[in-house]
């Protein structure tokens, strides 16, 4: 032992060091998440959790499982790509269980306006009226069915 | 086996990449759902923005975002002769109800919808001193709100100020491409709101995805391209005088 004459104090505190770094490596163990590390430097198990979430939007697929008869007047209409939910909100709980949530229909007067009132700001091609001028109050779907808009369409929804 | 220290030496850092590769495990199993499939991005058409604010309430309903703040938002942009470097930008109450009707003038308007811009190499996730947001392996910039301590370094970091911090939970908050929608099949809120077709969710990683397509027959910008940020949101016909 003739090597370690001289070190022998140091050993101590060799030996506090390691107690250091082995409690260092027990308490980490405790406070970092499981996942953390699993795709990078962040918890892996966040992505699960935010893709949780629940959703309000039902999408126009699911609508149109249902109300077909509607998609067939919207989609020869000016309004065919104009997704169910842009105008009827969101409707996920009225997909899940459509007797216990049903929608209230849109007031056209606010609905159509927020959309085709007309402003210089809007696209040139956009069709865009002054409500006042236009329909003198009267509310929009007295002339125009909401799903299939132009006057010669005479679509029923 | 016998190594000299000058081998060793060597292999340590290539065994220390090894194991970290072992630490990262492997790729989630889900069913229908491989994030290594997919590379998320938006195309936003501002020819056919007509600033109704569809986007910005539905996304407010579907994400719970609280009143005041936006995940999103649309800006109006008012541009003349005389300000063609400063326009005039409105975007009352982020654009929710509309916007106020505008008298045709010398000037041009036009609508510019904002939100987070996904980008693959984003300050906001560099600067978060606990790792609380990165981006998800197919390419949303995501927040850990239970790792979140709310320090607001992000909110600062981003260039596009697509972040706040929310009034009750106290921890960063912003768009998250509705992650909780995309990863079962559907588009965004904004997107399933949007009358116009303004707004479309991209997959950049899918080869038929009608984005590769637009993006080579079009003229596409991302916002302050010159910060380099990775930006995914792809701006169809965008006036050099956005911010």
């Amino acid at each position: 032992m003739s090597v370690f004459k001289d070190a022998r104090h140091l050993f101590r505190f060799a030996g506090l060091f390691v107690l250091a770094f082995v409690i260092f490596l027990v308490v980490r163990h405790y406070v970092v998440p499981k996942t953390f590390g699993e795709y990078g430097h962040y918890r892996g198990a966040a992505i699960g959790e935010i893709a949780a979430h629940p959703i309000k939007f039902a999408g126009h697929q699911t609508c149109e499982t249902c109300h077909s008869d509607v998609q067939d007047v919207k989609s020869k209409g000016k309004h065919a790509h104009v997704n169910c939910e842009a105008c009827h909100g969101a409707l996920a709980k009225h997909a899940d269980d459509p007797s216990a949530v049903t929608p209230v229909l849109p007031d056209t007067a606010v609905l159509c306006a927020r959309c085709h009132t007309a402003s210089a700001a809007k696209p040139k091609g956009f069709p865009q009226v002054m409500p006042a001028d236009h329909s003198s109050g009267l509310a929009c779907n007295t002339c125009h069915k909401p799903h299939s808009p132009a006057m010669d369409a005479g679509g029923t929804k | 086996m016998n190594l000299s220290r000058r081998q060793i030496l060597i292999l340590l850092p290539a065994a220390a990449i090894a194991w970290k590769s072992v630490l990262a495990g492997t790729p989630e199993d889900s069913p229908n759902y491989n994030m290594s499939d997919h590379w998320w991005g938006m195309l936003i058409d501002i020819p056919k923005c007509i600033g109704c604010g569809n986007c910005v309430r539905a996304c407010q309903t579907e994400n719970d975002v609280p009143e005041g703040n936006f995940r999103t938002w649309v800006e109006r942009y008012h541009v003349t002769d005389e300000n063609m470097v400063s326009p005039e930008v409105i975007s009352p109450d982020g654009g929710r109800e509309g916007f106020p009707v505008a008298e045709a003038d010398a000037g041009k308007y036009f609508f510019v919808p904002k939100m987070c811009n996904h980008c693959a190499d984003s300050p906001c996730t560099q600067v978060c001193p606990v790792g609380a947001t990165f981006i998800s392996p197919d390419g949303v910039v995501l927040v850990d709100q239970k790792y979140c301590l709310g320090c607001a370094y992000c909110v600062q970091a981003c260039p596009y100020g697509c972040r706040y911090i929310h009034p009750e939970k106290k921890v960063a908050d912003k768009c998250t491409l509705c992650y909780h929608r995309i990863t079962k099949g559907l588009t965004t809120a904004c997107c399933e709101a949007c009358p116009t077709g303004a707004r479309q969710l991209a997959d950049l990683k899918n080869p038929n995805d009608p984005i590769h397509e637009f993006l080579k027959t079009h003229s596409v910008q991302v916002l302050k391209p010159q910060m380099a940020t990775g930006a995914k949101l792809y701006y169809n016909d965008l006036d050099g005088s956005v911010r």
